[in-house]
């Protein structure tokens, strides 16, 4: 198993806050870009396929 | 200049007279992969019949990019290969914009060392001009033009094809009929076969323009160009002064209306500015990928379009169909010849469904990526291309085209992983400079043992090619090892590989590429 899905952020609420804030002001069409875009800035920061494959899955299961 | 369409001489076929004997081969289109399976078969000492219903080269360029290794197959191809790259307008450089921006750009062939360039581009017609050139030449091959198969026949140990011509028809035996007649194929539609896919709900326009002009000889792509809102578009130079421009136009346009000169002109001139041009052909296509379940039924064998179609973006239509001759056209003759069980035709097959299968999923992608559906996959496709021209990583995912290369078969021969991945087994034999000579030009009909800083061992019985450990031969073939020893089909394809081997291993290897052993 290479992605973990066990708590892993150095500040948790402070990510959250600040993913919303980063959305701040955004209309629902530039925030749905923004996050297509995020995605694929971490996508490639994790870069290894079986991560992603499993990341990929666990956000379909989890739907 | 425009292209001048000499119609080839038709003949009486002697099979109206009186039945022929029956033929070894029969080949069912003179498009370029019947020309080059016809010249190829008889590189192996193995005749041919070719029939084709018309009598000219193909109207309209259609295949303009050759790739490397189709132009490694052509140079096999008495001086087509030669006549290709000097006519043909080489190029290695593409460039991808968005808006008006850059936003990657790639060069296909970084390294030195090869005979041929990553690419040539070459109307389809001249390139079956070359080929009917060296066709007629060969003896062991006979061309007929205006000969239509309308029907067809087999039994356990040959087919016979019902033929028409302009003076009545004929029925004519081969104990193998390849179909190489293109993407419609009547052979494939007589035999009831399904031809599986996807067709893309997308419209293109393609032309070719007459033009003089600078444009440096590079492959030009545009994503949502403003001369063309929304849509994509490509630029790419032939010889004569003809330009290839593509254009997507949307699913809802009407093919008919888009067909009319005075559609396109408007169009194109938004392209290339004020110059002067000439339209020289043009064309309203869709996109499909498909293929044939299986490209062997019987004594009826499928190469080329009548197997697999891809979209055109790639260049894998023409080039994939070129690896087609290159896997058959030895084993056939080998067969034919009694050297082989008909059994290890089988390879050919499971080959070229892998090859095929690779070249459509590219050839998906990137339609996929050119023509996103409306929703998500829009979405994703504006924001790749919006953060390529800012950020380097989301340029590898900008997908205009992942242009042709061969795959590397999954063959199960004899591999050290010591040496270069690039040469393992099921790959094409890189090429490499020997002096004033090429390495693929030393290799011949008959599989090879390379001997590469040692001799072969003793008792070896295919030919061998000692070559020294040094340069772009060591590069390429021994990696950090001292010394290997490879085993090349006679399509160059590496079929095993050792640094040390005795002969009764090589001997194995060598009956187990003939048997097309899994
Ligand atoms: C717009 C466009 C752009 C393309 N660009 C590229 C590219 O850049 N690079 C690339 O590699 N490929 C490209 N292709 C694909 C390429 O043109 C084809 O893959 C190639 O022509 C296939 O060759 P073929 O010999 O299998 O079939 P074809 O060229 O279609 O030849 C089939 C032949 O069979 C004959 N025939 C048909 N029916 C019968 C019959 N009943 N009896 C006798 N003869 C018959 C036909 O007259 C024809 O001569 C492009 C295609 C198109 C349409």
């Amino acid at each position: 198993m290479s992605l973990t899905l066990q708590p892993n952020f150095q500040d948790a609420d402070g990510f959250y806050a600040a993913l919303l804030a980063t959305h701040k002001g955004l209309s629902e069409a530039e925030s749905a870009a923004l996050n297509a875009r995020l995605i694929l800035i971490l996508a490639n920061h994790v870069g290894e396929k079986a991560t992603l494959d499993e990341a990929l899955k666990a956000a379909r299961a989890t739907g | 200049m425009a292209y001048d369409y000499k119609p080839y001489p038709y003949r009486r076929a002697p099979g109206l007279t009186a039945p022929e004997p029956r033929h070894k081969v029969l080949i069912v289109g003179a498009g370029p992969i019947g020309l080059a399976m016809a010249i190829e078969l008889a590189n192996h000492g193995v005749r041919s019949v070719v029939i084709d219903d018309n009598d000219v080269v193909s109207v309209g360029s259609r295949a303009i990019c050759w790739s490397k290794r189709a132009l490694e197959v052509l140079d096999r191809l008495g001086d087509v290969g030669a006549r290709a790259v000097a006519k043909g307008v080489t190029w290695k450089v593409g460039r991808t914009r968005h808006h008006e921006a850059e936003v990657y750009a790639f060069d296909l062939l970084p390294e030195a060392g090869h005979k041929m360039p990553a690419f040539v581009n070459l109307q389809q017609y001249y390139v079956e001009e070359y080929l009917i050139d060296e066709a007629l030449r060969r003896p062991e091959i006979e061309i007929r033009f205006k000969n239509r198969v309308v029907g067809l026949d087999q039994s356990t140990d040959h087919a016979t094809a019902r033929i028409e011509t302009p003076d009545g028809a004929y029925e004519l035996e081969a104990d193998w009929l390849i179909a190489c007649d293109g993407a419609r194929s009547p052979v494939r539609e007589m035999m009831g076969l399904a031809f599986e896919g996807v067709l893309f709900e997308e419209r293109f326009l393609i032309a070719d323009i007459e033009m003089t002009a600078d444009f440096p000889p590079e492959r030009w792509f545009w994503f949502e160009p403003t001369f063309h809102p929304g849509q994509s578009a490509l630029l790419h130079k032939q010889p004569d002064n003809i330009y290839r421009i593509d254009l997507q136009l949307g699913w809802d346009t009407d093919p008919e209306v888009e067909r009319k000169p005075e559609r396109i002109v408007p169009r194109i001139e938004k392209v290339v500015g004020d110059r002067k041009f000439r339209l020289d052909w043009s064309s309203i296509y869709t996109f499909q990928c498909r293929r044939l379940d299986s490209f062997l039924h019987g004594r009826v064998i499928f190469a080329g379009d009548s197997a697999h179609v891809v979209s055109p973006f790639g260049a894998r239509g023409g080039n994939g169909g070129l690896q087609d001759v290159d896997a058959l056209g030895w084993r056939l003759a080998a067969v034919v010849r009694g050297d082989a069980p008909g059994a290890s035709l089988a390879a050919y097959d499971r080959e070229r469904t892998f090859g095929a299968d690779e070249n459509i999923l590219n050839s998906s992608r990137t339609t996929r990526f050119m023509t996103p559906a409306d929703g998500i996959e829009r979405l994703f496709r504006d924001q790749v291309l919006r953060l390529a021209g800012q950020v380097p990583f989301a340029r590898t995912l900008v997908n205009s085209g992942r242009l042709s290369v061969p795959c590397t078969y999954a063959l199960t021969g004899a591999d050290d992983p010591a040496l270069p991945l690039a040469a393992r087994p099921g790959s094409v034999a890189p090429d490499a400079p020997l002096g004033e000579a090429w390495l693929l030009d030393r290799l011949g009909r008959e599989p090879v043992l390379l001997a590469i800083g040692r001799a072969a061992p003793k008792g070896v019985t295919v030919p061998v090619l000692e070559l020294a450990a040094e340069g772009w031969v060591r590069a390429r073939y021994l990696g950090g090892a001292g010394a290997a020893l490879y085993l090349i089909r006679p399509d160059q394809i590496v079929a095993a590989r050792w640094q040390d081997a005795d002969a009764a291993t090589i001997a194995d290897a060598v009956r187990a590429m003939w048997e097309g052993r899994e």
